[in-house]
């Protein structure tokens, strides 16, 4: 099946996606990779709501032009990397829909089954074809302490897709199908 | 000589590698499009509308433009070879700025970015000397994602070639689409610990479906491509016929107690171009 949704979705919305489904999401999503993902979950209170995005695994390339940001390449990059930091990062900000690539382990499944949440993959490496999904880039978080790649940018995407759901709410993943 | 203007010129060798495949890479996910179908299908195609699009707007067709490196080979009577690591190193500094490439360069200690894409030992350089006068410069800018996936195993000479294969072939499942299948695969068998590596990576300069010379290494390259395809794992590791692009095997003399194997992987964004810089000053790059 192929749903367009926009972000952030409802339960209901989450729970109906299954493995192998395509999806295209409309709305705000912010990046974070591993660093950020360590520093979010140590820090009390930040000044953006997670519950209302995506999260994107991705460090992207950005520029500024005439004082304001602008993505130049923007695809996944490993998701894996956050195996250790993903169930609590769910758990404490509400995410609904992960966008990564190459799959998560266990402790991921379970959580994604726990708190309604599924794991989306995107074409590893069409960075060009997601910054073009890109309209706005809406802000970034901790640029001078963790670099571009590692920093939480927060963009505005318009019908970002396709993403394969990859892994359900319902405790199904593409990738363990694949290992048997 | 002009030594701004070759830096420039190893700005448009980056400029090349980050925006345009080579063709040998284009073709084999064309005909990796053609033999797929449903997700696997799907993920191919993105993959060469990525291309088409990178190329077009001149854009690194991936945000991780990947830690610079090159392999140099110098002709002995090039007048200043005492230049060419600066050149290099200025043409990334600008490279960084000017195409823009992502800054990847982090402290391990501090993990501060040193956000020019150079830094200790970085961008790597292999120097080869040779006869002649020009300097050959191969880029192969290489992701974090796929090297993540390298794999060194110090086997026991006993397991002999079969041990090896299944070592590879083993490895290249427990990577899974991890480092961006359809992949390309370097193998250096022998040789020491370093050397094995450094031979599987050497070996990604060899363009995708060219075989070994050696018909014994071209053999095993056959089978491990066959049996990684049969893995099933496909492009990006959502299913599919395609896992590898190519795979591409050399060899050193081993000590007798050793038999390393050093695998080098590659994403499908195998990105490769090479300059020449001639003894007058004057550059191309294809």
């Amino acid at each position: 099946m192929e749903y367009h949704l926009n972000i952030p979705a409802d339960k209901e919305q989450i729970k109906k996606l299954k493995v192998g489904d395509i999806i295209y999401v409309t709305g705000k999503v912010f990046t974070a990779r591993d660093e950020a993902h360590h520093m979010m979950l140590e820090k009390d209170k930040i000044s953006f709501d997670p519950a209302e995005m995506a999260l994107f695994h991705c460090g992207p390339l950005m520029k500024k032009e005439n004082g304001k940001w602008q993505a130049v390449s923007a695809g996944p990059t490993t998701s894996s990397r956050m195996e250790i930091f993903e169930d609590k990062f769910i758990e404490k900000f509400g995410i609904g829909i992960i966008i990564g690539k190459g799959g998560m382990g266990e402790r991921t499944e379970k959580a994604l089954q726990k708190y309604t949440c599924v794991y989306t993959s995107y074409t590893g490496g069409a960075g060009a074809l997601a910054a073009d999904k890109i309209e706005e880039v809406l802000g970034v978080y901790w640029l001078e302490e963790l670099g571009m790649p590692e920093a939480a940018w927060i963009f505005k995407v318009k019908e970002f897709g396709p993403l394969v759901v990859a892994i359900d709410s319902h405790g199904e993943s593409i990738y363990r199908n694949i290992k048997k | 000589m002009d030594f701004e203007d070759i830096e420039n010129g190893i700005v448009e060798l980056i400029r090349k590698a980050e925006t345009e495949l080579p063709k040998d890479v284009v073709n084999s996910l064309k005909k990796a499009y053609e033999i797929e179908e449903g997700v696997a299908k799907t993920q191919i195609d993105a993959i060469l509308t990525n291309i088409d699009l990178a190329k077009k707007s001149k854009r690194p067709m991936c945000q991780d433009t990947g830690i610079q490196t090159f392999f140099v080979t110098v002709g002995k009577d090039f007048p200043h070879i005492e230049k060419l690591n600066e050149i290099i190193l200025n043409g990334v500094k600008k490279a960084t700025k000017e195409i823009p490439l992502r800054p990847n360069t982090v402290d391990p200690l501090t993990n501060e970015n040193h956000k020019d894409n150079t830094g200790l030992q970085i961008p790597y350089i292999t120097w080869e000397f040779s006869e002649g006068s020009d300097v050959k410069i191969t880029a192969l800018p290489k992701g974090g994602g796929s090297e993540n996936m390298s794999k060194l195993g110090m086997l026991k000479p006993g397991v002999g070639i079969e041990g090896v294969k299944d070592f590879v072939v083993e490895e290249m499942i427990k990577a899974a689409g991890n480092p961006c299948p359809p992949t390309v695969v370097g193998v250096g068998i022998g040789g020491g610990a370093d050397l094995s590596l450094k031979l599987g990576k050497k070996s990604l300069l060899r363009p995708v479906g060219e075989r070994h010379k050696d018909k014994t290494i071209a053999k095993i390259e056959e089978e491990l491509i066959k049996r990684i395809n049969a893995s099933g794992i496909g492009p990006m590791g959502l299913g599919g016929k395609t896992t590898v692009l190519d795979v591409h095997v050399e060899k050193a003399h081993r000590h007798p107690a050793s038999l390393p194997v050093g695998i080098a992987v590659q994403c499908w964004a195998d990105r490769r171009a090479n300059m020449i810089i001639h003894s007058d000053g004057s550059w191309e790059v294809k």
